[in-house]
């Protein structure tokens, strides 16, 4: 861009430092501005969609306030979803800076929920309560890594579609959670619902003091502290910014990027299988189907938005958990389907993804444009 | 019971499953390959088939005639591929991960709409009986067949022929091999890509209204389990050829009806295993193909998928 401008080439260096800085600031500004756009595009959009229905959007919008963000209580109800979010996102947006599109975060969460419910198994009353869940948290983040690491050797030795496969090893880690579910690890005294047998009071996660939230929401933001740390201030991180750029000069650089295409894959299912621990271990206490509740599939629209940024992950999953939140009292007040989430959430997401194409177009934030015409 | 018939049982139900489970994965296959044979693919066809199967189980509800729920479905379907192609047109946007929003927006739409008909009955789709001539009755149920799966195996010929022998079919293949030739033939790519991403989305639509009007025959969330998402994989295994898409979904059906035939003769043990089969041998069928010299050299050359 400083190329492109024909001014910026005599002044001084002091100056160009400045401008240096002005055009990164306009370039973090651009970030913030087309996602916030979309959003509102989309907003709006639903807006028609309900008056269409003979709906009052502003009703809408007050009650995802009230059921999200109005009260202490719907805080709390906000940040127990935006917890596994955070996760599931963060398995989306560590392979995406790879260049690698990763949305099998449904199945890590399963398979990892499951594992820590299964290895609890004989452990329940004979171990002490803190080692059981140390032992349950390392099986999910192992088998939820190895899992979505399986998709990325996939993609590193044989060039399968991560896309694809991801989302076929989500059905089938559902499948085999079932499988074990419904026969072997079926608890007996639970008639109604096949689950594995509850862990038991005293080894469930508790609240974080203060507020009405498990430990969970802390980890996860740990996570995407940690992991911005890593994959944007480390050498590691520089290298996958490099390999998803480019992997033919990242090659050419000598930078392992078939290593690198497994690690990031592995990392991301470990922060799925580590959502799924939470599920099981700091909310339902047994491992059956409600652990596919979707969370997986809002991530990959929460990663998006965030733009693959692990701290813009944060207040993305709160908002998306908020308006999942909201979902009961809209049904409820509005009389409209449980589905409206799901769709305002879908078309939230197509109208982002057609928002991208607006990036280094608007003169606004980028100078460069308003100089070439010239 | 003497093991011999028991086998021909689990046969005969694999048969008539093979065509029932089937069709829904050969209507979305063959859209899908010519979307994917224009240079793009569209991912969202797992949202299209369930928007399909809602929009015409619902026509069909509506009017009492499911045949116009098919053209509902398809049109429905159509109208989301439209939508793909026309958001996938504009510079800088990723056509996979809007295949992805896209099969959220559309499970959307049709959950929305679709939740008063989960309890009525709508009318189904007719079949013929093929089995007619054979007393036995698993045989004629094996057989009985439903019209949309002939129209599906003439329709993976016709286009066969019309992509090997008509000129539409070689504008569609010159816009998925080279962008550049196609603009210097003086085709638009975009609206090539229009029309086979939309004729994509209304097979897809049609496969949709086969679940919800024939087999399984009803309405409900959890209608469609990723075929057709698993439909964009056997695309990829029948290296975008009509014909061999077709034996693909016969096979798919085939591993699909695997569960449900070892159930109708008491063996329960691993159902959800069984269930599981497809996706486990698309998975495999994937490991198989995707590396291969064969696979690259058939793939169209601007096809974002092998690049």
């Amino acid at each position: 861009m400083m190329a492109a401008d024909p001014v910026s080439l005599p002044t001084a260096p002091t100056t160009a430092i400045s401008r240096t800085r002005m055009l990164v600031w306009l370039g973090y500004a651009e970030a913030l501005a087309i996602p916030l756009l979309a959003l509102l595009v989309s907003a709006l959009l639903f807006s028609v969609f309900l008056l269409a229905l003979g709906k009052s959007p502003v009703q809408f919008f007050q009650l995802v306030w009230l059921g999200g963000f109005g009260t202490a209580f719907s805080w709390s109800n906000t940040l127990l979803r935006a917890a596994p979010l955070m996760l599931t996102a963060l398995a989306v947006a560590i392979p995406a800076r790879l260049g690698m599109t990763m949305i099998g975060a449904e199945g890590a969460l399963v398979l990892g929920g499951f594992s820590a419910a299964a290895i609890a198994l004989p452990m329940i009353g004979v171990v002490n309560p803190w080692a059981m869940n140390a032992a349950m948290m390392l099986a999910a983040i192992t088998i939820g890594g190895l899992w979505t690491g399986l998709a990325g050797s996939l993609r590193r030795y044989r060039g399968v579609n991560e896309t694809i496969s991801t989302l076929l090893l989500s059905y089938i880690a559902i499948a085999i959670m079932n499988f074990f579910v419904e026969g072997a690890l079926r608890d007996p005294a639970d008639p109604n619902k096949p689950s594995t047998r509850n862990i038991g009071a005293e080894a469930m996660i508790g609240k974080i003091p203060g507020i009405d939230v498990h430990w969970g929401l802390a980890f996860a933001i740990g996570a995407c502290i940690l992991l911005y740390i890593l994959m944007l201030r480390t050498t590691f991180g520089f290298a996958c910014a490099v390999a998803g750029g480019n992997p033919r000069a990242a090659l050419a650089q000598g930078l392992p990027v078939g290593r690198l295409v497994v690690i990031a894959s592995m990392i991301a299912g470990a922060c799925a299988g580590l959502a799924g621990f939470f599920e099981v271990a700091a909310v339902h206490g047994k491992a059956n189907a409600s652990l596919a509740a979707g969370y997986g599939f809002t991530g990959i629209l929460v990663a998006f938005l965030a733009r693959h940024h692990p701290l813009a992950i944060i207040p993305v999953a709160i908002l998306f958990g908020g308006i999942a939140a909201a979902g009961g009292i809209i049904q409820r007040r509005m009389g409209l389907p449980d589905a409206s989430v799901l769709l305002l959430q879908g078309l939230c997401f197509v109208v982002l993804l057609a928002s991208e194409t607006l990036y280094g177009r608007l003169r606004l934030f980028n100078p460069a444009l308003r100089t070439e015409r010239t | 019971m003497e093991p011999g018939s028991a086998f021909f049982m689990v046969m005969m139900a694999m048969i008539g499953g093979a065509i029932r489970v089937s069709t829904p994965f050969l209507f979305v296959a063959l859209g899908e390959m010519i979307t994917e044979r224009a240079g793009r693919i569209n991912l969202g066809l797992e949202g299209t088939l369930v928007l399909g199967a809602m929009s015409a189980y619902a026509t069909s509800y509506q009017t009492g005639s499911p045949w116009l729920g098919v053209l509902v479905a398809g049109l429905a379907g159509m109208t989301m591929g439209m939508l793909h192609a026309a958001i996938c047109r504009l510079p800088k946007v990723n056509d996979i991960a809007v295949g992805i929003a896209l099969m959220l927006f559309g499970t959307g739409i049709a959950f929305f709409f679709g939740k008063p008909y989960i309890q009525p009955s709508a009318p189904r789709l007719p079949s013929i009986p093929l089995g007619g001539w054979s007393d036995n009755p698993q045989v004629a149920e094996a057989l009985k067949i439903n019209p949309l799966f002939l129209i599906g195996i003439a329709l993976a010929f016709f286009l066969a022929w019309a992509l090997k022998n008509t000129r539409a079919g070689l504008i569609l293949r010159v816009t998925g091999d080279s962008e550049v030739a196609a603009r210097a033939l003086g085709h638009s790519v975009a609206l090539v890509r229009l029309a086979a991403t939309g004729f994509g989305g209304f097979l897809a639509g049609i496969g949709g209204a086969f679940l919800s009007l024939y087999y399984p025959g009803s309405w409900n969330e959890g209608l469609s389990s990723g075929q057709g998402l698993m439909a964009v994989a056997l695309v990829i295994f029948a290296r975008w050829h009509p014909i061999r898409c077709m034996l693909a979904a016969l096979l798919f059906g085939a591993a699909g009806a695997l569960g449900p035939a070892l159930q109708s003769i008491g063996i329960t043990q691993g159902y959800y295993f069984f269930n599981a089969a497809p996706y486990i041998l698309t998975l495999f069928l994937m490991i198989g193909s995707a590396g291969s010299k064969k696979a690259l050299r058939d793939a169209p050359g601007e096809l974002s998928l092998t690049r």
